[in-house]
Parts: C-alpha cells; structure tokens; sequence
C-alpha cells in the first residue's frame, strides 16, 4: 500500500493554535500503529478559523478535519483516519468547504495546495512557467501585460503596478532594484504572511519576473520580525530557489541575473512606509524621505528601484501566465482584479478571502466571516488598517472599490477587515489612533510628532467632560492639520479613524471608560 | 541568551562584511544573540563599521526591538493592536500585569513584558508572542497555562 500523505500546515495562525503539536502527535501514533504515512508540512488555505486543519489524502481526495487537537490524534486514527474515516472533527473534502470554493483565488491559489519548500510540488503546479513565459517573450511583453491587467498596488496605496515597472525600466542607470515590502504591520492584516509561508517560491518568481522585466539583478525583501516562523521558511525557499538554478547568473541560461536577500525589520511601523523602508534597508533610522525623487528613479542607494508589496508581487506571475486581460476582467471600475480580504478580530470565521472586488463589507462579515464572534451585534468595521476609518454596521453595503471608499472617507487598503461588536469603546479606539500614531512616529514632520501627543491629550479632556464643544473643534482642527501637512500616511491619516468616531460615534465620548 | 562579549560582536560584524548598510541586520543578530544592545556594543559596533556613535546610538533608539537595557530570561509580548483589543487584549494585558506582578516594558522575576502592535495573527486574537513563538486565541486560562509551561522551560 502507499503512504498516505497527510497535511498539517506549518503556518503561523495555525502553529499559533497548536498545529506543530498536532504534527507530532501524528507522526507518534502513526508510529506506534505502524501506519505509513507522509507528512506534509503545507501552507495554509487561509481559513485560519479552522486551524490547525489537518487534511489526509484519500484516491487523490483531500478529505478535511478542522480544529484538530492533540486529543483528537489518537481517536482518530481509531476512526480509520488514513481512509478519510468518519469523526466529529471530519469536514469533508477541502475542496468542498464553502469558505475556500466561493472565492476568486488568482494569487493564493496555490497557498496550502502544496508543500512550500518543494520545487518539484512548485513546478507541478505551474512554478517557474510564467518566468519561463518571460523570457520567451521579452521584457516589453511583461510591462504590457502588467499594464493591461490594471495591477495596483495592494500595501494600501493602490498605485498603478504597470506605471511604476515601466518608470523604472525606463529610468536611466545600469544597476536597478527591486525592493518587496513585506513590512505588514497594519493590525488586520495577514495576506503577506501567509502567502509567504504558503507559496514563498510563488513570490520568489514574481520577483524575478519584475527584475527581468524592469531590468534589476538583485532583489530585497523586508520582511518584518514580528514573523520569526516566516522568515524561517522564506529564507530556507531562497536557498532553495539558488540551488535550484532560479536565482544567481545567467538563470536557466536566460543571460539574466538576479538574486534576492531577506532583510529584517525591526519592529517600527513607519517602516512599511516605502522610503523609511528604504532608508532601513540601507541600515538607517526609518525616517521618511520628502518625495520628489520617486523611488521608482531614486530608491534604494539612490538606484531606480521598484517598490511593491508581497501580494503585488505575487499577483503578477498569473498575469504573466494567463494574460492582464484575464485580470482585468474581474473587479470593478478602477479596481482590476482580486484582493485577498483579511477578516480579523471579532468575527466567528476569521482568515483570508481572495475575491474580486465588488464585494460588499456585509457579504465578507456575514456570509464568510458569520458575523462576531462574541454573537454580539456589530457595531463598527476598520478597514484598512490602524490608519482606517471606523465604519458603522448600518454601511456596509457599498461594494469594495478603492475609489469609492475614498469617497465615503475611508479606505480599503490593505484589505484588512476588523470586526468590533456593540460592546466596543469607539472613544477609546480614537485615542489609541492617535497614540499609536505618538508611538510610532518617526519624528521627521511636525503635525505627526507633535500632532499626536496634543490628540491623546485633547481626547482624554473630551473623555473627561471638560470643555467638550471647544475641545471638538480643536481636535477637528489638529486633524486638518496632521491631514493636510504630514509627509506621509502616518500623520496624514490617523485623523481618519479619529474622524470617523467623531462622525459616527461621537456619543461614546461621554461613556468612555477613557485610557 | 549569551553573555555579551566583544568577539561575538565582531564575528557578527565579520559576517556582514562590515558593511554599515548592513546595520540594522547587524543589531538584530546581537539581539538574537544577547537579548538587548549594551552601550560598550554601541561603541564597538561604531568603530568596527566605522561610524559615529550617534549614528549607531540613533539607530537603536529608532527601533522598537533594539532594547538597551537587558532583559529577563523570558519574554512575553501581548498584541496591543486593533483587531486585539475587538478580542479583550486590554483586558488579557490587565491580566497579564497581575499575573506577573510587572508594568508593560518592565522585568520582574526574570519575565519582560512588551507591548507589540500586531503579531500578523489577526483571526486568531488575542495573540501572544513568548520566547519568539506566537500563540493565538489567548484568553486568560491559556495564557496561565503558557506561562505555566514557560517556567518548566527554564
């Protein structure tokens, strides 16, 4: 008989809650039984609501079991487990779960399907075909593409890619970079991390596409330390790209070079911010740099570079693969394609839903997410992250498209969803925007550093009861200044969220618990 | 975590070259290694890359993981961030305080409490981070229970 491959993902969500134990707990009694089976240590599908999800493989079936513990082990294998047996944790075929069915996978299509650290399981699944297509077809061809497919750039700006890659490619300079940030510090957010531990050779190829494309031979990504388990199997998957012959020179004898090294940040969130990034990739201080130059002509040392968050990135390798038409054909308006939704905080069904956008906040919340996890009603939605506005239950309805959230005053950002119910303090979460902010700040502009320090105090007197109709009008003020005069999204945002709690739950500052 | 010593320091150094670009990766590897960044590795670090003191002094005083002074044996991290508190990690982090009888940024009885802001485990919170590992769905039973294996670590 044939091993029975078995599947536990080495994910942190799904480490978080235990996986590595279940690992071992399996091999242990599939030891002591004498059952053969292979031990596979995948990525995550993204439903990390279900975690550890362990998956066995039955006649070419992956038959599902969610919210496995070390308890359950033995009882499975009791319950004919190798034959994808019945037992109260038995979820069925993966591919039936309707969390993972009902979503548009372009980027993530391959994030717990394999085995992140194998070649082989890569190539099967497509791996080094659309780099392979690249070279084929030119540089030229690859800019278009990313052009047509209407890519922007999913960190949170939403940037046209296609624009970016063509200004670097024709930006003068013989030595050209391309730089992954992979800085996600925004709370409510997970996509990078679970692309990169799910599909790190998916990334690596889509760097090496952009740097053929651009004309860049070596390739940075900045990966934050928050993710020890991330940057383990990210820099195991390099290596394992550099011994299979897909990084160094003259790749697979295409005349092309490139190379990628993993840099860590170092737990500042100003850091995620292009050229603070930038300046602490070259060993500095995050410190914000004034734009004009552009990166895309004056990066990393000075060099043209390309900027690009993970799943920009990542995104690219299908657009190569199946076209920018095929891309663009999802989504709506200016908002091309798929973005990887992340549900988090107070929600029932937590993980990451790739749909195309369109979607609405009440479609993600309820029908994946099946609303708080507390089951309490919802009372406001961040999205966007910590820089994100505060959305009442009552507007949820618009569809996702970056143009029309900024329409409404906030943004989708990042994709990270954060549920919050009624028993959440609004008042409370605006003065922790503005003191995350005082935290995090760079220092290099005045509105952020000193803008943020005067919100908490001017907050706190609101919460207080003292001056309150002065104290709103000065505090409306300070957040047109930090609007209006900041140099980057750190000062220059954080009033959304205060705003959005002055709009729509201004009563809760005479209820606050305060700090 | 090891002693602090000049040699690791300058092996460190040696394996990046003794590129100063290379600083910020050069202060975490010391981190790894000592825990935190004593002010006689500032001083060392300036000159073997090269640099002034203020340079390398304003670099670590930037970065939240770059500690300067040395920490307990053990360290545990609770996520302060939004989709946290929405799962009741201002009230795991009360918690945590009494439990270890410790302010946020403190030592006692050889533990160090951080606040972090966001571990990227966001549908899993509140989350956790002891000794570099992350741990979700942490409410307070668990949390006891994994400060109760901590100790049996030791």
């Amino acid at each position: 008989m044939a091993r029975t491959k078995i599947y536990v993902p080495r994910e942190t969500a799904a480490v978080s809650v235990g996986a590595d134990e279940v690992a071992l707990a399996i091999a242990r009694v599939a030891k002591k039984t004498s059952t053969d089976i292979e031990l596979i240590r995948n990525g995550s599908w993204g439903a990390s609501w279900l975690e550890p999800l362990v998956e066995v493989e039955v006649d070419g079936t992956r038959i599902a079991y969610g919210n496995v513990t070390v308890e359950d082990v033995a009882g499975m294998f009791d319950s004919d487990l190798v034959e994808g047996g019945e037992h109260e944790r038995r979820l069925g075929p993966v591919n039936e779960i309707p969390y993972l069915i009902n979503q548009d996978r372009w980027t993530f299509w391959r994030c717990g399907l394999v085995n992140p650290l194998s070649i082989e399981d890569f190539e099967i699944h497509q791996g080094f075909k659309a780099l392979e297509k690249a070279f084929a077809e030119g540089a030229d061809a690859v800019l278009q593409a990313v052009v047509d497919s209407g890519l922007r750039g999913r960190g949170g700006a939403g940037f046209p890619t296609g624009i970016k890659w063509r200004t670097v490619a024709d930006a003068p300079g013989a030595q050209k970079y391309i730089a992954c940030n992979a800085d996600e510090g925004d709370s409510g957010t997970f996509s990078d991390r679970i692309l990169m531990e799910g599909d790190p050779l998916g990334l690596i190829e889509s760097m090496a596409i952009a740097g053929f494309a651009v004309g860049a031979s070596k390739g940075y990504i900045y990966l934050r330390s928050e993710y020890p388990l991330t940057q383990s199997i990210l820099s195991r998957a390099i290596e394992t790209a550099r011994n299979a012959g897909w990084l160094g020179d003259n790749i697979k004898d295409s005349g092309f070079d490139f190379d990628i090294e993993l840099h860590l940040g170092a737990g500042s969130y100003v850091c995620g911010e292009e050229t603070a990034m930038l300046e602490s990739l070259e060993g500095k201080k995050g410190l914000v740099r004034y734009k004009p130059p552009l990166p895309a002509l004056e990066g990393l040392f000075g060099k043209p570079t390309v900027v690009n968050n993970v799943v920009t990135l990542a995104s690219v390798a299908n657009i190569v693969n199946l076209g920018g038409e095929r891309y663009a054909g999802m989504g709506m308006n200016r908002s091309k394609g798929t973005l990887a939704f992340q549900l988090a905080g107070n929600i029932k069904r937590g993980g990451l839903v790739e749909k195309a956008f369109g979607v609405t906040l009440r479609e993600l919340i309820e029908d994946w997410g099946g609303g708080t996890a507390s089951g309490r009603p919802v009372k406001a939605v961040q999205i966007g992250g910590p820089l994100g506005a505060y959305i009442p239950a009552d507007r949820l309805d618009t569809p996702l498209d970056y143009e029309a959230f900024i329409e409404m005053g906030a943004m989708v950002g990042h994709g990270g969803i954060v549920v919050f119910d009624d028993t959440a303090d609004m008042a409370q979460l605006a003065r922790f925007a503005m003191e995350f902010c005082a935290i995090e700040s760079c220092g290099k502009c005045t509105p952020c550093r000193i803008g943020s320090t005067r919100g908490v105090e001017v907050i706190d007197k609101m919460i207080g009861g003292d001056n309150k109709d002065e104290n709103y009008e000065l505090l409306v003020d300070l957040c047109d200044t930090m609007e209006d005069a900041s140099l980057c999204a750190m000062g220059g945002m954080t009033p959304y969220p205060v705003r959005s709690v002055l709009k729509y739950f201004a009563k809760d500052f005479a209820s606050s618990k305060g700090k | 975590m090891a002693k602090i010593d000049e040699q690791t320091t300058r092996d460190i150094v040696a394996q990046f070259d003794h590129k100063a670009e290379m600083l910020v990766q050069i202060l975490q590897a010391i981190v790894s290694r000592f825990g935190w960044v004593p002010a006689e590795t500032i001083r060392q670090l300036a000159q073997e890359l090269n640099l002034s003191r203020a340079d390398v002094h304003g670099v670590v005083e930037y970065y939240h993981d770059f500690r300067t002074e040395e920490p307990g044996k053990h360290i545990v991290k609770i996520c302060q961030a939004e989709a946290c508190q929405a799962m009741g990690s201002r009230e795991l982090t009360e918690h945590a305080k009494n439990a270890l009888s410790v302010g946020l940024h403190d030592t006692n009885n050889d533990v160090t409490l951080e606040p972090v802001y966001c571990l990227g485990n966001c549908a899993c919170s509140p989350a956790v981070m002891i000794d570099g590992k992350t741990h979700g769905r942490v409410d307070e039973s668990r949390f006891d229970a994994l400060l109760d294996t901590m100790g049996g670590n030791d």
